[in-house]
Parts: structure tokens; C-alpha cells; sequence
């Protein structure tokens, strides 16, 4: 039965007397599911989406109830929805909100596979049927039918589209088979799995039994089919109302051939190699899958097209709001999401009006005059042992999207925008003799072996396609850009270059940097960016601004959706806003995510509300900052010198705000600033005195603030005198860094030398510095907002790990639970000092170090950034307090508010942000928690006390399962302390079965656990995973504590395996001993309370089960 | 090096000038210059003989990526695969980002190639989107692509003001035999600038398919036929007047009362014009492959494939008989006719598409199903069943021009 009355069209639609939208009766309150925490395959997308169903439900007056943990984002607001739980997007937690709440109504398609398999799973156990919850949109059926491969494969045989021939397998032996009977290679894809998780190739049969073990981990059941490597890879967008209206809003191309999984893939909107015919095979052929599974809303459809004739498989359909339709959205203008939850309340199509234009209907389709380029971002150099090939498993942790009226212009765009350090397409001498192997199976770095094949080895395009599947046209793009490096390279002085040929390599997106490097490459010359762009502008070349109006300038459009491009003559608009400049973050990476756009988007609307006009330059699809209703105006725009200053000259801006997008936008305060730009906040003299590590340590000095002993680096010998004073550990590092990049603990004189070399390597221009590594003391973060050198606001969160974790991978606790009120005013006293010293205005952020080794205790402070943090919504979401609403109001000097101390408050509640790690998606990596961050997301619950909110924040991590008892627990790692004893007691109190893999663990934990507890050897088959899974089905071990010393050395070490494979088999693990211990308190106050609950034929709820504004008496934000 | 580059300019009259480079033939064009937001299609586009005499600009930036196919091969009811008429009828076309080098497999010459060879001016590096723009606002506008080669200038000419339709139509019937000679019915087209889609739609649903020029009394054979067909084609409807007056006939003369009548695109306005309506010229056309129509009999939305600058204006449609069958949703503007009690209909969209989606494709089916429900009565009244006796096996088997 479907909930909507009608499934016939009216044309209501058109005669607006008539308008009488049908839509679901008996719905004013709506639960909507959120993703969770940020993880690889799962990231910021899902803010965006889930954001703007909020906004499209807001509208329809309905109330929305949210459940996410990751407090980091936009949607989890009240300026969005009613109700927030940070709770676990589980179905057994939703359930408890079901009771609760009583919503007439779910949405499940916006929080991602997480969201989706709730849905499916609260289906089954008659969740929504005793409750009378209505699903909107497109219906578990379909859900159920798009996401089970036999079902899929039977429903499309029924329309005769088709599929790539698929095997379901339970059993190794069965997959094998299977193998046999499509031929290798084949793929191995896992049923139920987000982002192609336990998914992979093999070309023979040891390959195989390999990979089907893995997969048969993950997932009850697992599907066989023929690889089509080399294939063209297209995406649709489709959408579709109740009543069958049907669009496409996007078509997709890969770059990257079939074989590497589309989230890994570089990207092109439109599709650029595909005739009308091919094109519209797949549209027509997108539309009746659609129609004929039913769906009410978005859904995306994957296709495998053969590259020399008409022939096509559909690899995937996702009926649900994906990675791919956030790309879409951003790349048309059309905001399908927010379409997307309109329609599942029951308007169709003609019924709503196009959001962009205004003047015409949702219902057509929208067409590019430009072109949009996507490239994933990885951050695999930071994991060891990790395996480094792209293929059917997502390893990427972002992606950038760039907009160019040429490919030229928009893939140089892109790439400089995943990461700085790019100058543009561009070759890389690292692969040597292996080049031909890494353009033939794709690793993160292929298009560099691209660039280096076809601009420095002489490949033709033709050996390179060859090689790669490569599409020839792109190749034939790139060999354009290979032909203007010659010219520009042959140009051997600024003088030398002319007006024309500038204006070609602006126009094929070249860079003033790259074009500087280029004159400079022949000579001696040091030709400067600076000396390029005043060059430029002398010529008077600089980009125009065109929009982005869904119907390339058919009809005039009010739309603030902007890009720059030298392909033009003409600018879309004009310049008097005077708007201010908000820089956003850019690309997600590990140690900058979704919480520097909740930085960006509430700087933007504290702006608004002050009544400026704001303009937001970034580049992220995944964001809600890049939504068209944010700001006044929009660039998708790279966030580099050159095209800042070039928009901030175009709008005669009035400021710009370069200390809410995390060290991005930082990086280029300060050359901004000479040229020109008024920035507001710290001056950036300032926050460069803080970023050089010299300049920072004199300065605490001078300031009577402590700091772990440290020296600026200049020689070897003058390390290993210091290291040697001091003694090690030391840490070293280089100025200028995020997320700990580059940075390193030694242990030896031996290690040092060693890594200085790397260090030093990685930033010439900035000294490294050696500052002592204090161990096993506690680590504080201090988040805090300055105006003209006075504090106004300030929160101090602890951390549960000691200093040595990084701080974007630790457990934060907020209010801290340990320290004194005398701590606490120790610790503001030093953030006054630090704000005077700097003459801060606006948001920084210190970790200090709390040390207790010597007498009394000591506060020094190890780090300090002038801009917004990552725990800054964290705390302004605990406290309730906006910090970067103070911010903004510092930033203009308007409003400010009086400071106030918030830290000598009581607080009736204790909420904890505990990391996300993605090592699942990551085969082989290490999950090791060091000085290199390694989380992609963060979670964040509310709690009476500190053991129930880190229970429920542990719970809320993705794929937690709590162990209970009597199931069994292995432990391992390191013995020469007494943390994994002190758990180990705890958790065998409880009835849980003790297992080790050494004689020397069960001696040591022997001293530990009740004599009445056996502590059992089980033997450990390293190197067979499938003998290892039966091993832990057979011990039924349920979590494992793994109290890592040190990185592994070798695949070999028996504490890597068991870490690693409590990753691959989806198990809890505990590798810190801190966090190890708090988990295992939480289980003895909590378990019982757990059994009982779970064992009840009533739907008990747990006493963490309240709202956001329930737990902090308030609605902020 | 960089390839030695001969420039162009893109005017447009009283209006903006472009610079830009050729990629085409080394002759100036002139011509009503107008635009599509189509995304793919090139080739389609400009052998449709409905774009003939027009300099056509391309809103989608980057263009001739995937080549030109062959213009030789034929399917197997001898129509060209790959092309919607022989030759180009465009003038010349204008684009922002010319592909240089193409890659597709049913590619065998580039687009600068195809140009050069068939006459066609071509301009690449041009503000396209400004250009829109200033149609957009200006409305229609004459241009000309001026090609540096040394001669004056072309003067600006007006091809609206000519009948353009004679120019494309085939000068004598030919004969398309449909579903390998299994065909069910047979159906006369009247031939403004058929594509030849429109001709295989009907050929694959089972249908012998004679094409007329478009001034041939087919009054006179029509009794002979299951269903007439008026295909699109160029330029303004108000000088097709011998079309007209055929459809007027077809529409009065009772003894076609019950003979099915589909007309697309120019075919749709010359069947409102022979009913009493009249037509329109629209400021700067719909050309698009995007644009919604609403089927105002049931509510649905079809998203279309449109080439016109003309329209019918709904309003003068007479009381009885016509009904508005489609509306374009974005404008307005009528999309289509439907009989209230006749079997006809037609549509100023393309269902054939080619290039553009497919989702109305519906349409033919519907012809058929009326072709069908006709087939049923003449057979049921054997006496006034006219046998079919167009001499179809003596008449050329291709267009004839």
C-alpha cells in the first residue's frame, strides 16, 4: 500500500486556480535519519542533503526530529531541525526516538547506506508497522530491491535492461564456482555495503579465495560477476515523483575507465564522449529502471558502457541521496535533495517551482554551459602498511569539484584545489620504471603518472590509452595543455612573454605560479607569481564571473551561484555588493572536515544577520557553505592567492575572513594582506607569529607561559646536542602544518637522523623545530574567542588519551571531569595572555599540556592556532554558546559581547567527542593511533556522567556493536604497564571469556582477573584470514583490546594482526589504553542496565535518550 | 607550436561582434542566428533540415568531441543512420571550445572536416553564453560569421522571409518500405524537412512510409492511406500556404473524418493554421533538449526535444473541434493540438527526438493505435475501403532533392 492517495498526474500544476498539491495526510512530524560521523564513502554529503530536506520540511511547517551524533554539522542545528538527538544512528536507538517521539513520519534516504539500512532493518522488526510511521518517499520495497543484487538483477531482467551477470555466493567454495562460470577477472562485491566496502578484482582462483574470504567478513553474502575493466563508467541522476514524472539532472563521465570505484574516479559533468545516441540509450534506460522500481525521489544509476559500440550493463542503482547526487547538485545548480524531500511529501514535479530561476518548474532538466571536473582526495601517505591501488573499494577521504568553460580550465582548477602544492596537471618523477604499471592499475597518484608520461617521457596518446583505457579525448585535452608547458617553457622572461600567449594559458587554466615556474625553468630567472599577475593585469587579463542558472542563460536567473573563467568576454553580474570575503575549508581531508563549514556557514549567517552581505568562496561539493542560500554570493572557486584577491578586487570587497576554514584559507592571510585585502580579525602578522614555531616559542617565553623545552633546528649536530639534553622521546616538526603531517615522535639518535632528512624535505622554507615529548601526562584543548587581545568566550575539554595522540584522533571530554577549579583559572589565565600577546580578535585554539611529573603541576602549552579549531561546534554545541557568532561579532566590532567565564559554571551534564576512523575501508593500514592523525570523522553524545556519554558516543562510532556477555574478548599488546590488567579485571567481572594469543598475556593477565576466570590461548593462524574468522566465530569473540606501544614493524607482528583483524571483522577495538579503560568502566555501569533492556518484550528507554535541548535546558543555534 | 589560426568574427546585426578562430569552411556566412542549450547532438542538429539557413549557436562550450559519423551508412529501411537529412542545412554554427581532436568510434572525420567539406562557416572561442544573453533580450537577430579570407563581408539576409520549406522538401515522392516488408499499414508524409527519425518511427511500428513535397495534393491519395504525417521543417508556416490548403481539405472534406492525422513541429503548426488558428513569431525560440511539456489530457510531464521559433498562439484556436494538447511549462507557450472527437493530433516538440530524450516517443504508438482503430472501421465497411494504388514501386526509395 502506497502512503501516497494518487499515483495519477494532474495538471493542477499548470492552472494555478486549481493548484491543489495532494500531498501525505496525517504527517506534522517527520524523523529524519543522519548519517553519522564522517567516514570514507559516508562524508559531508550527507550534511548537505540532510540539511536541505530539513529546509524543504521547515517549509512545509512539518516538525522535524534529527538523530545524529556528529555534532560537527550543519544540519544537527535548531536553526534547521525542531528536535536533535546525538545519539546512534541505529536502529535500535531509533527506535527508543520512535517511542519517545511518536513521528507520524521517517525519512531515509538522506543519512546514506547508514540511513537506508536502518530503514530496511526497522521494516523487518515491525518497528514501523507497530508504530504507524509512515516512510516517505520511495518505499522500503524499492529499497530493499536496489540494494539485494538477485532482486535487482530480476527486476531489471523484467525490462530487459541489462545487468553485469552476477552470482550471489554464501560460501567461498560457492564464489569459486561463480568465478568459473563468468571467467576471470571478476568482481567481488559485498551486498549491503556502503561505497563498495569488502569489494574487489581477482584474476585467478588464489586471488579469489582471498578476496571472498575478506568479503564473506563483511557481509553474509556476497556477489560474483564479470569485470568490465576498461568499459566507459556513466552516472545518471534521475528523479522521480509519485505520479511518474521523470528527469535526469545530471549525467556523469569518468575519467578513470570501469575499475576504479566512482567515488575514487575522477569526474566530468556533462558526460563529454558520449554521441546522442549513447546519451540518451542510458537516460531512457535510467528512466524506466525508475519508474519500474518504484521510487519516489532521487536515485542514481551507474552504467558500464562499452567504449566501441552500443552495448551497456548497469552496474549500481543507490535509491537514495548519494555522493554522486551531492556532486550533481552542485554541478547543475538544481538543489536535488531539497526536490528530493518535497516529493516524498507528496508534490510532484510541475508543482514546484525550478528554486534557481524562480520563473520556471522543477520539472525539465538542466543544462551546463561549462564544465565540471571532480577529483577525489586521499590521504593514504598518512597510514602504514595500507595498500595503495584504487580500485572497486572507496579509499578516498574528499572530493573537490571545479568549474571551467574549457577542460583545461576546469581540471587545473581542480587539481590545484586538491591539494596547494599542485601547481596544476603535472607530471611526478616518483614512479621511475613503474610507470607503465601505475597508468595500467590505478593508483591515487595515476593522474600524476599521467602528466609525467605525457609531458616528460614523450608517451603518445595513443601508449598512454593504450595503458590506461584512458578515453583518447582526454588524453588529446591533456596533450593541449603538454603542447602550452612547451611554449611557456621556451618563453625565457616576463618580457618575452606576449599579451597572446598569456591569455591562452589563462584561458587553459594556467596559474600565475605555473606560468612563473615555466619562464623560470630554462633560466636563471626568478620570475615571482606577483610579477605574473601585475603582468597580467597590465594587459588588463584578469577572469570573468559567470553564473550557474540550470538553463544556460535561456532565462534570465537571479541566482548568486558564480564561477570565474578567462573563457569569456562578458560578466554575468555586477560588482556593488562590497560583500565580505568567507573563505571556506576546501577539500575535506583527515584533520579538516565538516566542522570547519559549520565555522564557515554560521560565520556567513552571523554576517547576514549583522545585516553585511557575504560572499563564500570554496570548492567542496560536499558542503553545506557551497549551498546557493547561504550567502548573498557564491564562488565555487579555488581558494588560492590569485583567485581570492582576483574576486575580492572584482567585488571591491570590504574584508575577508580567512580564520574559519581551518589552515587553508590561513595559509594565504598574510600575502593577502600585502596586496591589498583588508582581512578581518588577528592581524595576519600576528597569526604568523604564531605559526612559526621560533617566533611562537620566544614569544611564550617573553609572555611567562610554559612550554616543553625546544629549539629551532639549524644543524644535525645541534639536534643531537639538544635531543641528548633533554632526552628523548622528542618531537620535530615543521612550521605550517595540519593534522600533524610530517610530524614525528623519536625515540633515538638513530631515528632522528633518519627523520630529519624527511622533515626537512617536506618544507624547506621553514625551519623544523625540536621540542621534548612529554609522555604520560594529560592533554587539554582550549577553544576561545579575543577581541582586541581580551578573552570573551572560552572552553577547556579534556582529553581521555595522554599527549602523543594527536588531538584530532583523541577523546574529548567537555565540562572536563578532572580538573580543579584552580586548573581551570590557571587555564584561562593563560589563554588571556596568549590573546593579549597576539592581539587576537576572533577564534583560536592551544593544546596544553597538563604536567605532573615534577612538583605541583605545570600547564605548557604545545600548540596554538589563531583561527577556528575543529572542536569549536563541539564546544559552542556543549555549552551552548555560538563561538563563532562572538566571532564574527569581534571580527566587525559590532555587538560584542561582554566576556564571560564559562568555565566556572556547573553543568548538569557531560558530553564527550570521541573520533571516526574509517581502517575498514583502509586494507592493511595500521590502526594506530600516533602523533599523524588518522580519524576522517568525529561523534558526539550527551550523558549524566562521563561514562554515559562516552558509552553512547561509542556506540554512535559506525558499526559499533557493545560486546556482551558471555561472549569472548582477546586481548594483546603491551604488558609492561598495568592498563590492559586493570580492563582485563573489569570486563572478566562481568562474565566475558579472556582470550590471548601468548603464554607471557595469560601469565600477565593472571594477576589480574578473578581466580575464578580462565584466561585461554587460542591459537592464531596469521596468515589465513579465513581460518582466523572461523577462530573468532568459534571463541565468539566480540571486541578485542589491543594496547598498541608501538607501530607494527611487519605484516607479521601478532598485535598488528589482531588489531587489523578486528578491523576487517568489524569488531570493536580498544588500541589506547586510556580510552580502553573508560570503555571498560563504561561496560560494568552500563552492560546490565543494556541486557535488560534488550532483553524486554517492552520498549525500555535508556536514560541517555534525551534531546539536545533536554540535555542543556536550551535551544541555541 | 601552436597550429596557425585563421580568424573569424561572429556578428550579429545592430548588435555585438565576436572574434573568434574558423574552424570551418573558408567562407563568410549570414543568417537568423539562434541558439540550443542542447548537450549533445551536433550532427543531428545540423542535418535537420529545420535549422536550414540558420547560423546555429552552441550554449554546451565544448563541441565536436566525439567527431562526425558517416554520412553513408543506411539502416535497413534504407534511412541514414547517422544523420537526420544528407547534407547540413546550417549556415554556420559558433561554439566556445572547439575539440580539435576527437575520439569516438563511430567517428570517420572531425567537425572541422565535415564543415569544410559541406560549405559550412565555423567560429570557435566565443563568449556563447553572452550571446544567448543578448538574444535572450534582443530577441531574434540576423548574424553572419565573417571568415578572414580577404572578400567583403556577407550582407545580413533575412532567410525567414523565404520559403525555406521548398528548399528542403523532396522534389518527387519516394517510398520507404517498413518492418522488413511485414508492414501493417501505410502512411502518406507530407514533407517540410522530414529527419529522417521521423520517417524510421514510422517505418519500425510497421508502416510503409510514401513521402510527399510538401505541396502535393495528397487530398487526392489520402483515401488511399491508414494515416497522414506532416513533418517539421523550416523557417515561417505562414508561407507554406499549398500545405495549408492540403490540410484544410484533409480537415473538412467529411470523407477524412475518421483518417488518423499526427503532425510534429511545423507539421503542428500548419495543421492549427489549415484549422483556423494562427501562428506566432516567438522572440527567440524554444531550442533545447530540456524543456517540460504537459500533457494537459492526463497531467504528465514530458521532458522534450524542440527546434523552433514559431509557435501557435492557443488562444485562436477555434471553439470547436481543437483542443491544447500540450503546454510548455517554462513559457507557456502551446506545445501541441489534440481533436476533440477526430483522430488527430500534433505536437510542436519532437518525439522522434534525435538529438533529445525519447520520453515522447509515446506519441508514435498513439498514432498507431489510431491508425489501428481506423484499419478497424475500413475493414468493417468493405465499400468505402479505396484500395492502395500509389504506385510506390516505381518511386525513388530515397529523398529526392
Amino acid at each position: 500500500m502506497s502512503i501516497y492517495e494518487s499515483t495519477v498526474p494532474t495538471t493542477s500544476a499548470f492552472n494555478t486556480a486549481d493548484y491543489k498539491p495532494q500531498l501525505v495526510k496525517g504527517v506534522e512530524s517527520v524523523l529524519v535519519i543522519g548519517s553519522g560521523g564522517l567516514s570514507i564513502g559516508q562524508a559531508g554529503e550527507f550534511d548537505y542533503s540532510g540539511s536541505q530536506a530539513i529546509k524543504a520540511l521547515k517549509e512545509a511547517n512539518k516538525r522535524t526530529i534529527l538523530i545524529n551524533p556528529n555534532i560537527a554539522t550543519n544540519q544537527t542545528s535548531h536553526a534547521l531541525a525542531d528536535e536533535i538527538y546525538y545519539l546512534p544512528v541505529t536502529p535500535e536507538y531509533i527506535t527508543y526516538i520512535i517511542e519517545r517521539e511518536r513521528p507520524d513520519a521517517i525519512l531515509l534516504t538522506f543519512g546514506g547506506q547508514t540511513g537506508l539500512n536502518c530503514g530496511v532493518a526497522l521494516d523487518k522488526m515491525g518497528v514501523l508497522e507497530k508504530y504507524n510511521v509512515k516512510v516517505l518517499g520511495t518505499p522500503i520495497k524499492t529499497l530493499e530491491t536496489s540494494e539485494d543484487r538477485d532482486l535487482f538483477a530480476q527486476a531489471l531482467k523484467e525490462i530487459n535492461i541489462p545487468t553485469a551477470e552476477s552470482f550471489a555466493c554464501e560460501t567461498i567454495d560457492d564464489a569459486l564456482i561463480a568465478a568459473e562460470r563468468v571467467g576471470y577477472p571478476v568482481i567481488v562485491r559485498s551486498a549491503y555495503a556502503l561505497g563498495g566496502l569488502g569489494s574487489g578484482f581477482a584474476n585467478n582462483e588464489l586471488e579469489m579465495k582471498q578476496l571472498a574470504a575478506q568479503a564473506l567478513s563483511l557481509s553474509p553474502q556476497i556477489l560474483v560477476e564479470k569485470s568490465l575493466k576498461g568499459w566507459k563508467e556513466v552516472e545518471y541522476e534521475v528523479v522521480r515523483d509519485r505520479v511518474g514524472n521523470c528527469i535526469t539532472v545530471c549525467n556523469m563521465e569518468n575519467f578513470d575507465p570501469l575499475g576504479v570505484h566512482t567515488g575514487d574516479s575522477i569526474v566530468f559533468a556533462p558526460s563529454q564522449t558520449l554521441s546522442d545516441e549513447e546519451f540518451h540509450m542510458l537516460r531512457t534506460a535510467a528512466i524506466k529502471i525508475i519508474r519500474h522500481l518504484g521510487v519516489v525521489g532521487e536515485c542514481n544509476v551507474q552504467y558500464a558502457l562499452q567504449p566501441d559500440g552500443l552495448d551497456y550493463r548497469v552496474i549500481e542503482v543507490n535509491a537514495r541521496l548519494s555522493r554522486s547526487s551531492a556532486l550533481a547538485s552542485k554541478a547543475t545548480g538544481y538543489p536535488l535533495a531539497y526536490t528530493a524531500a518535497k516529493i516524498a511529501l507528496g508534490y510532484t514535479l510541475p508543482e514546484l517551482p525550478n528554486p534557481v530561476t524562480k520563473t520556471t518548474v522543477a520539472n525539465f532538466e538542466p543544462s551546463l554551459d561549462y564544465i565540471v571536473a571532480k577529483i577525489p582526495r586521499w590521504d593514504l601517505a598518512k597510514f602504514q602498511h595500507v595498500n595503495r591501488n584504487v580500485g572497486s573499494a572507496m579509499k578516498s577521504v574528499g572530493e573537490v569539484m571545479a568549474i571551467g568553460r574549457n577542460f583545461e580550465e576546469a581540471f587545473q582548477k581542480a587539481i590545484r584545489q586538491i591539494d596547494p602544492s599542485f601547481l596544476g596537471f603535472q607530471g611526478s618523477d616518483e614512479f621511475g620504471d613503474d610507470l607503465d604499471e601505475v597508468l595500467a592499475n590505478p593508483t591515487d597518484r595515476r593522474w600524476l603518472a599521467l602528466g609525467q608520461a605525457l609531458i616528460y617521457e614523450g608517451y603518445s596518446v595513443e601508449k598512454v590509452h593504450e595503458l590506461s583505457k584512458v578515453d583518447a579525448w582526454f588524453l588529446h585535452k591533456c596533450m593541449n595543455m603538454v603542447e602550452m608547458y612547451k611554449e611557456l617553457d621556451a618563453v625565457n622572461s616576463l618580457e618575452a612573454l606576449d599579451k597572446e600567449l598569456l591569455m591562452r594559458a589563462k584561458k587553459m587554466g594556467f596559474s600565475d605560479k605555473q606560468i612563473a615556474i615555466s619562464i623560470n625553468k630554462n633560466t636563471e630567472g626568478k620570475v615571482q607569481e606577483l610579477d605574473v599577475r601585475k603582468y597580467r593585469k597590465s594587459f588588463g587579463i584578469t577572469p570573468f564571473v559567470k553564473k550557474i542558472d540550470t538553463l544556460a542563460a535561456e532565462f534570465p536567473a537571479n541566482t548568486n551561484y558564480l564561477y570565474t573563467t578567462y573563457n569569456a568576454t562578458k560578466n554575468d553580474v555586477e560588482f556593488d555588493d562590497k560583500g565580505m570575503l568567507v573563505l571556506g575549508s576546501g577539500v575535506y581531508r583527515i584533520g579538516s572536515s565538516v566542522e570547519f563549514d559549520w565555522c564557515a556557514v554560521n560565520t556567513a549567517r552571523a554576517l547576514r544577520e549583522s545585516g553585511k552581505k557575504t560572499v563564500m568562496i570554496n570548492y567542496n561539493p560536499e558542503t553545506v557553505s557551497t549551498d546557493f542560500d547561504e550567502v548573498d554570493r557564491l564562488y565555487f572557486e579555488e581558494l588560492s592567492f590569485e583567485r581570492v584577491m582576483d574576486i575580492y578586487e572584482l567585488e571591491n570587497s570590504e574584508g575577508c575572513i580567512i580564520s574559519v576554514g581551518g589552515q587553508l584559507p590561513q595559509n594565504i592571510a598574510l600575502k593577502l594582506q600585502d596586496d591589498g585585502a583588508k582581512i578581518l580579525g588577528t592581524n595576519p602578522i600576528d597569526i604568523d607569529r604564531a605559526e612559526n614555531r621560533h617566533k611562537f616559542s620566544s614569544i611564550l617565553d617573553s609572555i611567562g607561559v610554559d612550554q616543553p623545552e625546544w629549539s629551532e633546528l639549524s644543524s644535525v649536530v645541534e639536534a643531537e646536542e639538544f635531543s641528548n639534553r633533554v632526552g628523548y622521546p622528542v618531537l620535530i616538526r615543521p612550521s605550517y602544518v595540519l593534522s600533524g603531517a610530517a610530524m614525528s615522535v623519536v625515540n633515538s639518535e638513530d631515528e632522528l637522523l633518519t627523520k630529519l632528512t624527511n622533515a626537512s624535505d617536506v618544507s624547506p622554507d621553514h625551519p623544523v623545530v625540536i621540542s621534548k615529548f612529554i609522555e604520560g601526562a594529560q592533554e587539554i584543548d582550549v577553544d576561545a574567542v579575543a577581541y582586541n587581545g581580551e578573552v570573551l568566550v572560552h572552553a577547556i575539554s579534556e582529553h581521555v588519551e595522554n599527549a602523543g595522540v594527536h588531538s584530532g584522533d583523541a577523546t574529548l571530554i567537555l565540562p572536563p571531569q578532572s580538573l580543579s577549579q584552580e586548573i581551570k583559572d590557571r587555564l584561562y589565565d593563560i589563554a588571556k595572555k596568549v590573546a593579549k600577546a597576539w592581539k587576537i580578535t576572533g577564534p583560536y585554539n592551544m593544546q596544553i599540556i597538563k604536567d605532573d611529573r615534577n612538583e605541583g603541576t605545570t600547564l605548557k602549552v604545545i600548540e596554538c592556532n589563531i583561527r577556528a579549531s575543529r572542536s569549536f561546534p563541539f564546544v559552542s554545541k556543549v555549552l551552548g554558546c555560538n563561538f563563532i557568532d562572538a566571532a564574527v561579532k569581534a571580527f566587525i566590532g559590532e555587538d560584542v559581547p561582554k566576556p564571560v567565564n564559562l568555565m566556572d559554571q556547573k553543568y548538569p551534564y557531560v558530553a564527550t567527542k570521541v573520533p571516526q576512523f574509517s581502517f575498514t575501508r583502509l586494507a592493511g593500514a595500521d590502526p594506530f593511533l600516533g602523533v599523524e592523525m588518522a580519524s576522517t570523522g568525529e561523534v558526539a553524545s550527551f550523558g549524566k556522567d562521563a561514562l554515559e556519554s562516552y558509552w553512547t558516543a561509542m556506540q554512535s562510532t559506525m558499526n559499533f556493536n557493545v560486546p556482551l556477555p558471555p561472549s569472548g574478548i582477546l586481548f594483546g599488546g603491551d604488558l609492561s604497564k598495568d592498563y590492559l590488567g586493570q580492563v582485563s579485571g573489569l570486563v572478566a567481572g562481568l562474565g566475558f571469556k579472556v582470550y590471548v594469543t601468548s603464554e607471557a598475556t595469560k601469565a600477565y593477565l593472571e594477576k589480574f582477573v578473578p581466580s575464578d576466570c580462565a584466561v585461554v590461548i587460542i591459537e592464531f593462524p596469521k596468515n589465513d584470514k579465513r581460518k582466523l574468522r572461523e577462530l573468532f566465530q568459534h571463541y565468539d569473540i566480540k571486541a578485542v583490546f589491543n594496547l598498541a606501544a608501538k607501530r607494527a614493524e611487519s605484516l607479521e607482528d601478532v598485535d598488528y594482526v589482531m588489531r587489523r583483524n578486528a578491523i576487517d571483522f568489524a569488531l570493536p577495538l580498544f588500541n589506547e589504553p586510556l580510552t580502553a579503560l573508560l570503555f571498560a568502566k563504561a561496560l560494568t555501569q552500563k552492560v546490565g542496565e543494556k541486557l535488560k533492556i534488550l532483553e524486554s518484550t517492552d520498549v525500555i528507554v535508556p536514560p541517555e535518550v534525551l534531546t539536545w535541548h533536554e540535555w542543556i535546558g536550551q535551544r541555541p543555534m | 607550436m601552436a597550429p596557425q589560426f585563421v580568424k573569424a568574427t561572429f556578428q550579429i546585426e545592430n548588435g555585438p561582434s565576436h572574434e573568434g578562430i574558423s574552424f570551418g569552411a573558408q567562407q563568410s556566412a549570414a543568417g537568423e542566428a539562434v541558439f540550443t542549450t542542447s548537450l549533445v547532438g551536433y550532427p543531428e542538429s545540423m542535418t535537420d533540415p529545420s535549422y536550414k539557413g540558420q547560423i546555429l549557436v552552441f550554449t554546451q562550450p565544448l563541441i565536436g568531441n566525439y567527431g562526425v559519423p558517416s554520412g553513408e551508412i543506411r539502416d535497413e529501411f534504407n534511412l541514414l543512420k547517422y544523420y537526420e537529412s544528407p547534407s547540413v542545412h546550417v549556415v554556420g554554427i559558433v561554439v566556445a571550445e572547439y575539440a580539435w581532436k576527437y575520439s569516438h568510434w563511430t567517428a570517420v572525420q572531425s567537425l572541422s572536416e565535415w564543415c569544410i567539406k559541406e560549405g559550412v562557416a565555423a567560429i570557435t572561442g566565443v563568449d556563447t553564453r553572452s550571446v544567448v544573453q543578448y538574444l535572450r533580450e534582443q530577441g531574434s537577430s540576423l548574424g553572419r560569421i565573417v571568415v578572414d579570407d580577404g572578400k567583403p563581408a556577407p550582407a545580413y539576409v533575412d532567410t525567414m522571409k523565404e520559403r525555406l520549406v521548398a528548399k528542403v522538401s523532396t522534389k518527387q515522392p519516394y517510398y520507404i518500405s517498413g518492418a522488413n516488408g511485414a508492414a501493417t499499414a501505410n502512411i502518406a508524409v507530407i514533407d517540410c524537412g522530414v529527419k529522417e527519425n521521423i520517417v524510421r518511427c514510422l517505418a519500425e511500428r510497421g508502416a510503409n512510409v510514401t513521402v510527399f513535397p510538401h505541396d502535393y495534393p495528397v487530398q487526392d491519395v489520402a483515401q488511399q492511406f491508414d494515416g497522414v504525417f506532416i513533418s517539421n521543417g523550416p523557417g515561417d508556416p505562414s508561407l507554406c500556404t499549398p500545405t495549408v490548403e492540403v490540410l484544410k481539405v484533409l480537415l473538412q472534406d467529411p470523407k477524412f473524418e475518421r483518417l488518423p492525422i499526427f503532425g510534429i513541429c511545423m507539421g503542428h503548426q500548419l495543421l492549427a493554421i489549415a484549422a483556423g488558428a494562427s501562428a506566432i513569431k516567438m522572440k527567440y525560440g524554444n531550442r533545447a533538449h530540456n524543456i517540460p511539456a504537459l500533457d494537459l489530457t492526463t497531467g504528465q510531464c514530458h521532458i522534450t526535444s524542440q527546434n523552433h521559433g514559431y509557435a501557435i498562439d492557443a488562444d485562436t484556436l477555434p471553439e470547436n473541434g481543437f483542443k491544447p494538447y500540450f503546454v510548455n511549462l517554462n513559457d507557456g507557450s502551446n506545445e501541441g493540438i489534440i481533436h476533440t472527437s477526430k483522430p488527430i493530433f500534433s505536437t510542436q516538440f519532437h518525439p522522434e527526438a534525435k538529438g533529445g530524450p525519447m520520453d515522447s516517443a509515446v506519441l508514435f504508438d498513439k498514432f498507431f493505435d489510431n491508425i489501428a482503430a481506423y484499419q478497424k472501421v475500413k475493414s468493417s465497411s468493405a465499400k468505402t475501403t479505396v484500395a492502395f494504388e500509389v504506385p510506390v514501386q516505381t518511386m525513388a526509395t530515397e529523398r529526392v532533392l
